[in-house]
């Protein structure tokens, strides 16, 4: 059985497709992931598309239900490196991948990810600091 | 008039099935120059119409041709099966409509990907659904 590997980058999880999915290997990834999220504690999830060159609405919706899945387990979801053919099909299958975040290839995608905790982490000291100055 | 010039038959009837099957729509496409969106186009057509096939009536017969039309060459895809049929074509080719699980976009987006779209379904016989897609298409 085909398995798609799944790689730990300290808080994020890395996903390289290389091979032509079919859907049970699309539906066994979407577990595999979620899985994977739950178990390290991931906060962002980067799937590298690069080399896939069909994306039809099956395997959209499985990106879309990773996105939703991990958003649930406080983990974002990107998907790099789409290629412009892909992109052009999928926009006029009807089905423009609303809620991932994308980015041109894995080092943006690192760096959309990274910026994306940074704000969570601010955000959270700025919750802390007006927790400081309640009065008693 | 369109005549056809060289012709393959697939058949269906599992899953990996698919994936020969699309290679060999890409070989068939890279033979008469096809740009690469418009074979990306292509290929996505004919899996969501595979897929149809494998989960509605398991499986079937998918001829792929070569075709040719005045100067325009294209590629003519034949997705025969014999399952349950579709009752309602106009309701099935709505987006948004499925009555399986799956976001309703196979049937309609096909349809907006490629330049020729027919489908003709007789309930309790089965489904024949016909594309072309021409090169500079």
């Amino acid at each position: 059985m085909d398995k798609i590997p799944i790689l730990r980058m300290g808080a994020f999880l890395l996903v390289t497709i290389q091979v032509d999915l079919y859907d049970r290997l699309a539906l066994n990834l979407e577990s595999d992931l979620v899985q994977m999220v739950s178990k390290t504690d991931a906060k962002g999830v980067l799937i590298d598309i690069s080399a896939v060159s069909i994306v039809d609405s099956f395997m959209g919706r499985i990106i879309g239900n990773i996105a939703n899945m991990s958003r649930i387990l406080d983990a974002e979801t990107v998907v790099v490196g789409m290629q412009p053919a892909v992109a052009i099909t999928l926009v006029e299958l009807g089905l423009p991948l609303k809620g991932v975040h994308t980015a041109l290839d894995v080092e943006k995608g690192m760096n959309l990810l990274r910026s994306k905790m940074q704000v969570l982490e601010e955000e959270e000291e700025d919750l802390n600091d007006e927790d400081d100055n309640i009065p008693v | 008039m369109i005549i056809s010039l060289s012709k393959d038959v697939v058949a269906i009837t599992k899953e990996q099935d698919v994936i020969l099957f699309r290679n060999r729509v890409k070989e068939f496409a890279q033979k008469i120059k096809m740009g690469l969106v418009n074979q990306t186009k292509l290929i996505t057509a004919a899996s969501e119409l595979v897929r149809n096939m494998l989960r509605y009536a398991d499986g079937g017969q998918i001829t792929i041709e070569v075709v040719s039309k005045g100067r325009e060459n294209g590629i003519r895809l034949v997705f025969k099966d014999s399952g349950p049929g579709i009752s309602d074509i106009q309701l099935a080719m709505k987006d948004g409509f499925s009555i399986g699980k799956s976001l309703g976009l196979g049937l309609p987006g096909a349809k907006r990907l490629v330049n020729d779209f027919s489908i003709a379904s007789e309930a309790g016989k089965g489904t024949v659904v016909t594309i072309i897609k021409w090169v500079n298409g």
